[in-house]
């Protein structure tokens, strides 16, 4: 199976930090940051790398501030070995 | 603020390493994108509020449909009173409740325009009743999406009549009774009686499958409208944080638990053959 990756792109100036995106992540990838935008808003951050780029958090966000990119990277495909004994 | 990037802001405010795949962020592989047609200024809404999902829907539907030049709205009074701030595309002011009236002005004189109206549930359900239903009696060919959150939200959450039994609101302190306040009206499933109606739908805005679903309701009744079949409604039941006194979070759940249940999901009506 190729090796999905995703990133995300929060534009945290825009981000009110309602916290929907969290739930929506299948993945948990999205938190609330410690420190606030010039708005006063607590943003979400990405804290881990798994995402996948479903982007199901940026179609419950409603300010429309998470940009998601997705790669599907077929390089690095697992590859089997068989060994043949001679 | 817009010379700074994504990453030097989180390298000012966090001490936390940048887990930032420049190879990942490439224009080939973006899946999703704000819509063009949104315009890129913030939005007055309240935080988690659905107003903007649904505006966020809608653009993206005239987006991918490329019609932003063919397409006409007519904005309500209410908390999206300024949705023409945000959506790219022709918009008219309508009187409280009358955008159904405007906007079969508009559709008679510019009938090969797509034509659409964005109206509350305190202005479509409450004020707007006359002109909602004769629209749809007289066939209207005109796309209403119809905001349900069962509050006026505009003016500090007052009871509507579409707020549920029991629900607490300001002018309702002890919770809605429906022996003195009456029931709740189901405008979408009263309009889906009358013969000019060709399309009602009810979706909401709170995960994301039910945002694909109400996306892939708004493309169906533009396309109704382009075959010229008739008035169709597209109901989104959402939330509204502020004044049900709930975090979006909570208020989220609220929609799933007391307003799904009491205003199913799903298509009230279809036109005969679809």
């Amino acid at each position: 199976m190729a090796k999905v990756m995703g990133e995300i792109i929060i534009d945290i100036e825009r981000c009110k930090g309602c916290e929907l995106c969290f739930d929506a992540c299948p993945k948990e990838a999205i938190q609330l940051s410690d420190t606030i935008n010039s708005k006063g808003y607590q943003f979400a951050i990405k804290v881990n790398d798994l995402c996948n780029g479903c982007a199901s958090c940026a179609l419950v966000c409603p300010d429309a501030v998470i940009t998601v990119y997705r790669k599907v990277d077929k390089a690095k495909r697992p590859v089997k070995v068989i060994e043949i004994e001679d | 603020m817009s010379e700074r990037t994504y990453v030097d802001i989180e390298a000012e405010l966090t001490d936390q390493p940048i887990n930032f795949d420049e190879d990942i962020c490439l224009a080939e592989n973006v899946v999703y994108v704000k819509p063009q047609t949104l315009i890129d200024i913030p939005m007055h809404y309240c935080p988690g509020c659905g107003h903007s999902t649904a505006h966020k829907i809608l653009m993206e539907v005239v987006d991918e449909m490329g019609i932003q030049e063919e397409i006409i709205g007519v904005a309500p009074v209410g908390c999206s009173v300024f949705a023409y701030h945000y959506m790219n595309v022709d918009m008219q002011e309508a009187a409280h409740g009358r955008a159904c009236a405007v906007a079969t002005g508009i559709k008679r004189i510019m009938p090969e325009k797509y034509v659409f109206t964005y109206q509350g549930d305190g202005d479509l359900a409450a004020i707007g009743t006359a002109e909602t239903v004769h629209a749809a009696n007289r066939g209207e060919n005109i796309l209403v999406v119809f905001i349900n959150n069962g509050i006026y939200g505009m003016t500090s959450g007052q009871m509507a009549p579409t707020t549920l039994p029991g629900m607490v609101t300001t002018t309702s302190p002890y919770g809605r009774d429906v022996k003195t306040q009456g029931h709740p009206l189901y405008i979408s499933n009263l309009l889906a009686n009358l013969p000019g109606v060709a399309y009602v739908s009810r979706h909401s805005v709170h995960t994301p499958n039910n945002v694909r679903k109400a996306k892939k309701s708004l493309a169906k009744a533009l396309e109704y409208q382009k075959q010229g079949l008739g008035f169709c409604l597209v109901e989104i039941v959402t939330n509204c944080p502020s004044n049900w006194k709930m975090t979006p979070k909570q208020s989220n759940q609220f929609v799933e638990e007391k307003m799904i249940p009491f205003y199913p999901l799903g298509d009230i009506k279809v036109p005969e053959g679809k």
